[in-house]
């Protein structure tokens, strides 16, 4: 791993407020990111994890209360001018965001989108540009580039609008690509070659990524380390090997018991008992309580702070599962 | 007893393509997104039909003909024995209540100035569900069946995650007591663990409610799960259909046999053997002549490259459009 991290998350909080009341929606995530490493950002819906995602780039101070340190290459973001931001988004960091319909401009042609991206960020004159949206589009598997740039984002499947989104994003050639879900709309077959592509940049051109997916397979085919969410904390985090195959994290081991592997096909899967809690009301011992098989008695009433079990291996839990024989030699 | 309640014929739906301006002059001719070349297919009461292949293979625009949000350029599809798009059909709105269709963007589906509790309502209202007088107490049956706090009534759907906004997209649709759910990719934005929860509760309200699903999904461990049978879509073509357990334990057309070799493990050291597909991606703008396939095939001949290869029933296999099943698997 390396020594430098590019991107260092501090006890990043954002809230939100509604009607007076305050939403917690992300609370104390802390990590490292160093030069081509990839990310895993795992977790329940609604546990945090795009808006850990924007809040990193800047966006949730908008509409929320961003606290904590975001360094980027060594400067804080979270205090920095809008002006500044400006230029560090889509050139220095892109982001993919998870619904591809809302973000591309359903009034502009997809290829419009994709050469004003590079206008703003390259210094591409405007027949490299044509050139080199086309390309992005092969890149990202839409056959017949040339003919579709002028086509608006409606005339296209929703698995090539996220291609679309994919090939904006990297069109500029970021240093740190922030993705929700880039391949959930995708075929297996287009999701290996575009997580092929994104692995080649955080390779070759040593590009950092925080990935944000539900696939818990394409997890262990893609990140090096993850981080796994619960109710807007990080409640295990590690390398990609150990939290998969000996999660110590009830919730994440739930998470790997519902895939539907091994199981008779048609026949009722595992899953988690129980609702996640609204942030409103947070349970306030550990938030996972209500729905743990090992709560104890101090699973009610104190909240377990991420702690080291192992090197490099974090978790929030008061009785973690045990670790294997291999962990504990 | 297996009975048909909906019967898909022939479907042909292309959309034109805008002509630029050098085209016109060029006058070259129009284009057209050849979105369905000739998909038929059954769905028998109470089955789970998995709908897996290609990312702008044509699932959702199948899954719309089936609405009736896009009328088809050719073909028919029968409900009920009648002709869903023909006028007497046309009329009759209840179709509209007995097939819902669940969203793949369920942020664009839900309107954005109305409160889930609205939303919920609206759809029973407009339907006619329950007495007046009965629909709050619906509304939070609903949000009990899919797992969303009851707090969530009078929350807009920007509130929510993406995750919670498709519970709601998945509870308007059972609101209105469909006997068929055309599920485009409705699980997708879900952690594993709803994943499995509302798989669950397809299961389980198909079982209850004898419900008849067309489950399109990319997550082929999913559509393994919940399937009965499953139908692999190539460029606007079925290339594969049959049983889902055969189907994925043994695919036999060459392109079911590259799809389902990509699926990630879940073991980060098992790499997989994935067969690479060869060739220029296909597209729809231009569908290769014979064998739609052909231009990304291991096993292409001559033949290939012209006739193209009809469904046809294989031994031991579910129905194959390939010239060269036989021997491709014979081998395998
Ligand atoms: N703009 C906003 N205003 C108020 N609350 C918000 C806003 N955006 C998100 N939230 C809330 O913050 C919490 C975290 O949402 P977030 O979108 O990060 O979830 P997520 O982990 O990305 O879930 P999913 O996997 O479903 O996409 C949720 O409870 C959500 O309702
Ligand atoms: N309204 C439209 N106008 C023009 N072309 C369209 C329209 N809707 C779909 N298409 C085209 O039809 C083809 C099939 O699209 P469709 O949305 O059915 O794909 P899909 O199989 O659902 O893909 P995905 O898995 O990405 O959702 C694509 O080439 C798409 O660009
Ligand atoms: S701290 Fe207690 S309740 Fe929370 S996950 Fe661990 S055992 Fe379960
Ligand atoms: S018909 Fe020919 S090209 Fe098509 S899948 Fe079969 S072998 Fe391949
Ligand atoms: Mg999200
Ligand atoms: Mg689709």
């Amino acid at each position: 791993m390396a020594d430098h991290p590019i991107l260092e998350v501090e006890n990043l909080c954002t809230t939100f407020s509604r009607g007076g009341t305050a939403l917690p929606a992300v609370r104390d995530v802390s990590f490292a990111l160093g030069k081509g490493q990839v990310q895993g950002l795992v977790g329940e819906s609604g546990s945090g994890k795009s808006v850990t995602l924007r809040s990193i780039l800047g966006l949730a101070r908008h509409y929320g209360e961003v606290s904590g340190s975001v360094r980027w290459q060594g400067q804080e973001l979270t205090t920095m001018s809008e002006r500044q931001l400006r230029k560090i988004r889509g050139r220095e960091i892109a982001m993919i965001f998870q619904e591809p319909m809302t973000s591309l401009n359903p009034l502009l042609t997809v290829g419009t989108q994709l050469t004003e991206t590079l206008k703003a960020h390259t210094d591409l004159g405007r027949r490299a540009r044509r050139d080199r949206a086309i390309e992005m589009l092969d890149h990202v598997g839409i056959p017949a580039a040339a003919s579709r740039l002028g086509e608006y984002p409606h005339q296209f499947s929703g698995g090539m609008r996220q291609r679309v989104m994919i090939a904006i994003a990297l069109a500029a050639s970021p240093k740190l690509l922030l993705a929700d879900e880039p391949t959930t709309a995708l075929d297996v077959t287009i999701q290996a070659q575009i997580l092929d592509l994104i692995l080649k940049l955080a390779d070759e051109m040593s590009m950092g990524v925080v990935l944000v997916t539900h696939d818990l397979g394409v997890v262990a085919q893609t990140c090096d380390t993850v981080s796994v969410m619960y109710a807007g904390r990080v409640v295990e985090q590690g390398d990609v090997r150990q939290v998969l195959q000996t999660p110590r994290h009830p919730y994440t081991e739930g998470l790997m018991r519902s895939v539907p592997q091994d199981v008779p096909p048609r026949t009722q899967l595992y899953s988690v008992p129980g609702t996640p809690p609204s942030l409103f009301s947070l349970p306030k011992g550990c938030a996972f309580a209500p729905r743990c098989q090992a709560a104890g008695k101090a699973c009610q009433t104190a909240r377990p702070s991420l702690q080291d079990i192992a090197p490099g291996r974090q978790t929030a839990c008061f009785n973690p599962l045990p670790a294997t024989q291999e962990d504990a030699a | 007893m297996t009975q048909t309640v909906m019967k898909i014929d022939d479907l042909h739906l292309s959309f034109p393509v805008s002509r630029s301006l050098l085209d016109v002059v060029q006058r070259k001719p129009g284009k057209a997104v050849n979105a369905l070349n000739g998909v038929s297919l059954e769905l028998q009461q109470g089955e789970t039909l998995g709908v897996v292949g290609e990312s702008g293979c044509g699932k959702s625009t199948l899954a719309r003909c089936i609405v009736r949000l896009y009328e088809p350029t050719s073909g028919e599809i029968h409900f009920d024995a009648e002709n869903i798009f023909g006028a007497a059909a046309r009329k009759d709105r209840s179709y509209n209540r007995r097939v819902q269709m669940m969203f793949q963007d369920p942020y664009s589906s839900l309107n954005p100035r109305m409160t889930t509790g609205d939303i919920l309502a609206e759809a029973l209202r407009v339907h006619q569900m329950r007495p007046e007088a009965e629909i709050a107490g619906r509304v939070a049956e609903l949000l009990e069946l899919v797992r969303l706090p009851q707090d969530a009534v009078d929350k807009l759907p920007h509130e929510f995650s993406g995750g919670q906004r498709q519970r709601i997209a998945i509870a308007r649709a059972l609101a209105v007591e469909p006997e068929v759910l055309i599920a485009d990719e409705l699980v997708s934005a879900l952690d594993v663990s709803v994943q499995a929860q509302v798989v669950n509760l397809l299961l389980e309200l198909q079982e209850r409610l004898q419900l008849t699903i067309l489950f399109v999904a990319h997550d082929l461990r999913l559509v393994r799960h919940v399937s009965n049978r499953v139908a692999v879509i190539y460029l606007g073509r079925i290339v594969e259909i049959g049983d889902s357990e055969t189907l994925f334990s043994a695919p036999s057309h060459p392109y079911s046999q590259a799809l389902l070799s990509a699926a990630p493990s879940l073991d980060p050291d098992d790499k997989g053997a994935a067969i690479q597909l060869e060739g220029e991606l296909p597209s729809p703008l231009n569908v290769p002549p014979g064998c739609p396939f052909h231009v990304r095939c291991r096993h292409v001949t001559a033949q290939c490259r012209t006739v193209i290869p009809e469904l046809r029933a294989l031994e031991g296999r579910g129905e194959v459009a390939c010239h060269h099943a036989e021997e491709i698997n014979h081998h395998a």
